[in-house]
């Protein structure tokens, strides 16, 4: 792999750019692998990167059915945070987001990670007392966050309406270092440094069924061909009730559409993430100059990647009333992806039924900034059967009653 | 928008009319039971793609409760039913077994 750098543009400017290489390699399956991934999002493929990283495990293949980053990854909203409410998701979120920081550097690709900042407003007297616990929580884990009165959220959002007719803003849960990041650029920047390790980076390769010798993992069947593999991880979001079947097994989480759009590009005029919980939307600005806009899931199972569209309005209604001059913005595309949804809004990072067989899904409508920490975990997990950082979010949480409630930190979807 | 016929009133329903009400025909488990069939009572869920049957309530509307057939991977809906019953009837399992051959649900199918 070519390192990527102002002297490699400068080289290959020389050449008019045709010294170039493919960013990843796209090799055939080989036979046999120590470890495979399904799933090719950025939770896969962090997985990847960090068993290789931080384990030295390099025989590795991340399989995927369309195309690396096409899930969920590539059609969220990239809102970074890490002000969650239980100690077990502090850790993995900011381990996340202090990932994030310096990222670009660690794989020579830049995720174009922004942290201007993220505010989630408290538009009533229990979003003020809740998020003002949370502040509190975040002071104990180590997360900075503070509660900022209202005038302070109009000197940093001044396009914001606070003397809103239904819901006033009161303050807001402010988290400085959080942010944004290139969605794709994360997909396609741990996909190169995979592909630089060795690892073989699998596309248009569906896996059709898990095969289990004596209740232990032993390969998978794909559309192009077996595959054995000593331990394997399944990691696509979505489709992991319909994995999890195949492995036979039934998981505690059901699979909704969750929907986005972006308007017309226009200058710069919010150079924050606010995110409106009470009233179920939430916004930022890319560098395009797009409001990229987001908000609830629908109510009801669906694998089609297409959500209702009332869903949309009612987002578009309510951010109109708390951002007015917005009211005029042409929308240019909406779209939607499948989210795995738990019943306490907390992820499942975890050894299966079937030995071998790990699970890393139910990042539902907010994973996107869990990768790289969620990666971590994970490597660290298949590689030694533990793991400090996913130890809280096993699948026997449910059976033993140890929920990581953060439904109130999901709030809306992001 | 998902279009959902309303067995009591019979009103071809919007969805903005309608609640989810999550998957239908659980088999309860209570006080009593191992650990295994009270968390997958409680929690384990199909979570399909494809044939599913799901409990929908007519909230703005009539406001009882009703099951569904329906296909999560295309939205079609194969028919709605009465929920007082705790498996969907033969009539609705026809119909679908004459456009998705071998389909299973559970113990349905
Ligand atoms: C509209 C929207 C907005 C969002 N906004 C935010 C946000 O602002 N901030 C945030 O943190 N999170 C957000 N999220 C959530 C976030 O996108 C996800 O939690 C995260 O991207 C999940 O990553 P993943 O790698 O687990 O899944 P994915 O990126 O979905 O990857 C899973 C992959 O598995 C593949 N796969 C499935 N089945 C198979 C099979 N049988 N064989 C091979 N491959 C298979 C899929 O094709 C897919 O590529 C949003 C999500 C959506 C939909
Ligand atoms: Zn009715």
């Amino acid at each position: 792999m070519k390192r990527y750098s102002a002297f490699a543009i400068a080289r290959e400017a020389l050449n008019y750019h045709t010294g170039w290489s493919r960013a990843w390699a796209s090799p055939e399956p080989k036979k046999r692998y120590d470890v495979v991934i399904i799933g090719a999002g950025g939770h896969g493929l962090a997985t990847a990167y960090y068993l290789g990283k931080n384990f030295g495990i390099t025989n590795v293949a991340v399989i995927e059915k369309g195309w690396l980053g096409g899930g969920n990854t590539g059609r969220n909203t990239t809102i970074i945070r890490s002000n969650y409410l239980q100690d077990p998701s502090a850790a993995i979120y900011e381990k996340a987001r202090s990932l994030y920081e310096d990222l670009s550097q660690d794989i020579n690709y830049n995720v174009m990670f922004s942290p201007r900042g993220v505010m989630m407003l408290a538009q009533t007297q229990h979003e003020i007392r809740g998020y003002q616990r949370t502040a509190h929580a975040n002071a104990l884990q180590g997360v900075q966050t503070e509660f900022i009165g209202p005038e302070r959220v109009k000197e940093l959002v001044p396009i914001i309406d606070i003397n809103g007719p239904r819901y006033p803003v009161l303050g807001a849960l402010w988290q400085p270092r959080g942010g944004t990041a290139r969605h794709d650029a994360v997909a396609w920047g741990y996909a190169r440094a995979c592909s630089a390790m060795g690892m073989d980076i699998i596309q248009q390769c569906e896996v059709t069924g898990v095969r289990t010798e004596n209740g232990k993992v032993a390969g998978v069947d794909t559309t192009k061909g077996a595959i054995d593999c000593d331990k394997l991880g399944v990691v696509v979001a979505g489709h992991s009730g319909v994995l999890a079947e195949k492995a036979g097994f039934r998981l505690p989480l059901e699979s909704v559409a969750l929907q986005a759009l972006v308007s017309e590009p226009i200058k710069p005029c919010m150079d924050v993430v606010v995110m409106a919980n009470t009233v179920h939307g939430y916004m930022s600005q890319s560098d395009k100059g797009e409001m990229v806009i987001g908000g609830g899931t629908d109510g009801y199972n669906n694998y089609t990647q297409r959500g209702s569209f009332h869903h949309i309005e009612e987002t578009v209604r309510a951010l109109i009333e708390t951002f007015p001059m917005i009211s005029r913005l042409k929308m240019l595309r909406q779209w939607g992806g499948i989210v795995d949804v738990t019943g306490d809004r907390s992820p499942i990072l975890s050894k299966t039924p079937v030995e071998g067989c790990f699970i890393n899904c139910g990042w539902g409508t907010g994973g996107f900034k869990a990768i790289p920490g969620s990666g971590w975990g994970m490597a660290e997990l298949m590689a030694t059967g533990h793991s400090p950082l996913t130890e809280a979010f096993s699948l026997d949480r449910f059976k033993e009653g140890r929920f990581i409630d953060e439904s109130v930190a999901a709030g809306v979807a992001h | 928008m998902l279009i959902l016929h309303c067995p009591y009133c019979g009103v071809d329903a919007d969805e903005t009319e309608l609640s989810p009400g999550g998957e239908a025909h659980l088999k309860r488990f209570g006080p009593g039971s191992s650990d295994e069939d009270f968390q997958d009572y409680l929690f384990a869920r199909e979570n399909p793609r494809g044939v599913h049957f799901e409990r929908w309530r007519h909230a703005a509307g009539c406001g009882k409760w009703f099951h569904a057939a329906r296909s999560t991977d295309t939205l079609e809906v194969f028919g709605t039913y009465s929920a007082q019953t705790t498996e969907p009837p033969k009539e609705i399992c026809d119909r679908i077994s004459g456009k998705r051959p071998g389909w299973t649900w559970r113990l349905f199918g």
